[in-house]
């Protein structure tokens, strides 16, 4: 009987500890949204959608950082969107089991989990040195580099999922291969891959590293891709490790702008998967 | 190709033909800094007064003196800014002039219970001890023999840097050098240094932040930065002798021993200059610029800049207790200007156009 | 399909139609093939565009580089020592932090948790791996760190730090910000990933596997460390690795609570630096090509190191799928 009594103790103890560390997970995410919510909501005023960064002591918004990352995000989206799905097309559709498609696999998700930062080092070498200044156009493409690999594997996913007797019909039908795919696994697969897309769009709002040193920042408002653009994260950065209690609650007001951003995109995603499932 | 498809093609088309008219970005033309920390108040503050006046914008990135050299070298942005001036030959070499803009002090600051500012007294050998890790608690022998009246805590210094390559931190190392041979020979004077101790902050912005966030913390940073956060300066001994604090009359009574118009390129450091009531640490801040342009109009913009600041930012300055830069001085400044030229050999700016 | 009709009717326009179908197809499937070996390419030219720039500082410092603490820009010399040494830890403290606690809420989620809150749990954890870091690093720095300098950190100094020999990891001043913080923040950041891997991991162990061992009287934990984790082992270890990734790869949640000291220290509670960490602070105003290239070199380091760890976990999750199917 002891040796029972000591299995139900290890047990015992055992389910205690996770239920702890299941507590504890909830509690860093409590404490973490708390935080932002309660210091950034101070911020959430017209006057942030409405003006500018400002020097320190002067009031202010952080429209230009909002304008600059929304169009940054949308350039590295329709830049690598269409990258990634033609690129997961082929190893979903022609290169499946093939050497180049395992190739392939295997570098995107090494690509995937790459430090964005390194790939903020290599826009900066092959962008900005030769074109001699930061630009917005600089910043997007560090960040569609982000989104491709993302895109890849959630197009390659989404269009391995598609079951095979629906090509076959239109196959049957005498419709050309390239037609198969555009027009019925693309459809058939089309929630799942605007799902990933979102989620990439996601992953980019927040990115910081790679933006620091392709995009830098401008204080003013500019629509000029050409030269160094406000970005909400860089924006950030600075404000936040600066010493003005102004900044500083821009700052935590951008945070949490990005977090609800990011979390509402990641709800919609969620949303979209299920509403596809439940059609299947 | 089907009705559906063509629609698509024309309605993208037609997308990229506004974003293009959209970000071919035609407005009024902003001028591009970055550089210094130390003179980044001061530059904020000209800059809005400037763009309301003229409608034309400065976008300054305050990264640091040396990345304000790094990035003018580099051509990408359209001056830099520092305050380790840098030499004559180097210039040269480069391509660059260099002219200051204002002076102002590098200020010690600190986060210890129970001291108000103005209140700590520290002389140069023991803050070179203290940033050398030989001092390290609040309430050692050599500060208590300075500070008898005040009951420092049994308490570990935190000392504070800069992190990233900074003329601040230049200065500060200037005058430590000059004071301490041990830091001379150790350490060194340069914008970034290996130190032997401590934490580093970026920027002046960073220093402050985490001085005022860090107990027990003692940190230096450009006095704007010290007013602004109200943080808690202390007093130092200077060259004569006595203790002085940092503030606008014993800033310029420092800047006053300037002999700006002897010195080739304006390569003038300020620290430890005589005076009963000079401020130990007090520098100028730069600007670098090519003295051949390919952009005359830009060129022209940035110098006009500058020109309405010299004519027109000196109560500005004061405000933020800079020591603007004496007229002579401006004059000889204007008149280094007219080197810059642009592609066809003809200076940029005749004289003043505000 | 106005066109099918009208051409096709004919054998020539079936004949051109087809020619023309034909043509499209190669050019389709070429474009695919094209984009998809175009991700080859960016990731050569990743590689090939760092050990460019970091060429100079390698020739110059040879392999020294690796094994030197020195970061004096007055000097020109520079040392990977110190951000490698930080990159390592703060990555290790962030598994031993994220690890347990991960493996714990796994168990959580596919042994006791309540069928009501399965969903809303597990979403709540993968929101919590959506967030930005840099949310991660401001919490850290507002909150955070001067939470842990007036409760964890004296604490650790006056007891752990009192002891013989691990005294020396926590000796030293409480700052607030430094490695141990840098790392418990990185902790935090990763949990949710390991999480959720460890979860999808826990949750293809068949079935009847896991009733079996319940048949013959096993209790939960049993089950748990005797037969879903030894049949998870290598998706596990996997996953461990992939976090293991990101985690030495973080920027933002790190730069703001490290400290920027180019040191070694013993102590734990001492400010450090890590290779993104040192990146993000100074490439900008890297003067001089030595100081630049040796950063770069520094990216190039970091690169190889996560490639390595990447690669293993890739190569260690493949055997883990290979198995399923089979």
């Amino acid at each position: 009987m002891q040796l029972y009594a000591r299995r139900r103790f290890i047990n015992a103890a055992a389910m205690t500890i996770s239920m702890l560390a299941a507590a504890l997970g909830i509690v860093w995410l409590a404490a973490i949204l708390w935080t932002l919510v309660s210091h950034g909501i101070t911020a959430i005023n017209v006057r942030l959608f409405t003006q500018m960064t400002p020097p320190p002591g002067s009031d202010g918004g952080l429209l230009n950082a909002i304008f600059g990352s929304l169009v940054m995000t949308g350039i590295a989206t329709l830049v690598a969107a269409p990258i990634g799905v033609l690129a997961g097309t082929y190893l979903a559709e022609y290169g499946r089991k093939g050497r180049l498609a395992e190739v392939v696999r295997f570098i995107n998700d090494i690509l995937l989990s790459a430090p964005s930062i390194i790939i903020g080092l290599f826009i900066y070498e092959v962008m900005v040195v030769p074109m001699r200044h930061f630009s917005g156009w600089a910043g997007a493409m560090a960040l569609a580099i982000i989104v491709i690999p993302i895109v890849l594997r959630t197009t390659e996913d989404m269009l391995t999922l598609v079951p095979g007797g629906l090509r076959e019909a239109a196959a049957a039908l005498g419709t050309p291969k390239w037609r198969v795919v555009t027009m019925v696994s693309y459809r058939a697969a089309a929630q799942g891959m605007v799902t990933g897309v979102m989620l990439a769009v996601a992953r980019i709002s927040g990115e910081t590293a790679p933006l620091l040193f392709t995009a830098l920042n401008n204080q003013f408002w500019s629509t000029d891709l050409n030269a160094p653009m406000a970005n909400l994260p860089v924006v950030i950065f600075h404000f936040a490790l600066s010493p003005y209690e102004d900044w500083q609650r821009l700052a935590l007001g951008g945070a949490l702008i990005i977090t609800v951003f990011v979390l509402a995109l990641n709800v919609a995603a969620r949303v979209l998967a299920n509403l596809s499932t439940l059609k299947q | 190709m089907s009705i559906v498809s063509t629609r698509i093609v024309r309605s993208m088309a037609a997308m990229a033909a506004a974003s293009v008219l959209l970000f071919s970005g035609a407005q009024a033309a902003d001028i591009s800094g970055a550089g210094a920390t130390f003179p980044y108040p001061i530059y904020a503050k000209w800059a809005e007064a400037y763009k309301a006046k003229t409608g034309i914008g400065l976008n300054y990135q305050s990264i640091g003196s040396g990345g304000g050299i790094k990035q003018i070298r580099a051509r990408t942005v359209d001056f830099g800014a520092t305050d380790m001036p840098l030499k004559p030959d180097d210039l040269a070499a480069s391509g660059l002039i260099q002219f200051p803009t204002v002076m102002g002090g590098v200020v010690p600051v600190v986060n210890v219970k129970g001291v108000q500012p103005g209140q700590l007294k520290l002389t140069g050998e023991v803050l070179a001890d203290i940033y050398l890790g030989k001092i390290r608690k609040w309430n050692d022998a050599a500060l208590a023999k300075l500070n008898p009246g005040i009951d420092l805590p049994d308490q570990a210094i935190a000392v504070v840097h800069r992190s990233d390559g900074s003329g601040t931190t230049f200065i500060f190392a200037d005058y430590l050098a000059k004071v301490s041979p041990e830091w001379q020979q150790k350490v060194g004077v340069n914008t970034s240094l290996q130190w032997p101790v401590g934490l580093g902050g970026k920027g002046n912005e960073g220093v402050a932040a985490t001085v005022g966030r860090t107990d027990g913390a003692i940190g230096y940073v450009e006095y704007a930065y010290a007013k602004q956060n109200r943080l808690i300066y202390i007093q130092l001994a200077n060259r004569d002798g006595r203790f002085v604090s940092p503030n606008s009359e014993t800033f310029q009574a420092a800047a006053a021993n300037a002999d700006w118009a002897s010195t080739p390129a304006y390569n003038l450091t300020l620290t430890n200059q005589p005076g009963a009531n000079s401020w130990p640490m007090t520098g100028a801040t730069f600007i670098l610029l090519y003295a051949q342009q390919e952009d005359a109009a830009k060129a022209k913009q940035v110098l006009d800049f500058f020109g309405w600041a010299y004519g027109n930012g000196d109560q500005m300055a004061e405000s933020l207790d800079y020591v603007p830069m004496p007229d002579n001085v401006v004059r000889l400044i204007e008149n280094t200007w007219r080197s810059v030229k642009g592609p066809d050999g003809q200076p940029v700016r005749n004289g003043p156009s505000m | 399909m106005q066109t099918i009709t009208r051409t096709i009717d004919t054998p020539q326009g079936a004949a051109r139609w087809t020619r023309r179908q034909a043509a499209l197809d190669t050019l389709f499937r070429g474009t695919t093939t094209f984009f998809a070996a175009f991700v080859l390419i960016l990731l050569g030219a990743v590689m090939l565009t760092l050990v460019d720039g970091a060429l100079p500082a390698l020739r110059h410092f040879g392999l020294g580089f690796l094994t030197s603490e020195a970061w004096n820009p007055v000097t020109d010399e520079f040392g990977a020592l110190a951000p490698i040494y930080g990159t390592l830890v703060t990555s290790a403290i962030a598994m031993l932090v994220g690890v347990p606690i991960g493996f714990g809420i796994a168990i959580f989620l596919t042994e006791l948790c309540p069928a009501w809150l399965k969903r809303p749990f597990g979403i709540a954890i993968e929101l919590l791996a959506g967030i930005p870091s840099i949310i991660y690093g401001i919490w850290g720095l507002f909150v955070f760190a001067p939470f842990l300098q007036s409760t964890l950190q004296p604490f650790l100094v006056d007891t752990l730090g009192e002891l013989p020999v691990i005294g020396a990891l926590f000796a030293g001043p409480p700052l607030g910000i430094g490695v141990l913080t840098a790392g418990l923040i990185l902790g935090i950041m990763v949990l949710p990933f390991i999480t959720a891997i460890i979860r999808d991991v826990f949750e293809t162990v068949p079935a009847i596997l896991k009733e079996s061992a319940y048949g013959l009287g096993a209790t939960t934990w049993e089950v748990v460390w005797k037969i879903v984790l030894p049949y998870t082992k290598v998706g596990v270890i996997g996953g461990i690795m992939l976090g293991l990734g990101r985690a030495l790869g973080e920027t933002m949640a790190v730069t703001f609570v490290i400290g920027n000291a180019h040191r070694i220290s013993a102590s734990l509670l001492a400010p450090g630096t890590t290779i993104s960490a040192a990146l993000a602070n100074e490439f900008t105003e890297a003067v001089g090509d030595l100081y630049a290239s040796s950063l770069i070199a520094l990216g190039l380091v970091l690169f190889v190191i996560t490639f390595i760890v990447l690669a293993m976990s890739k190569l260690l999750l493949m055997r883990l799928q290979k198995r399923a199917g089979s």
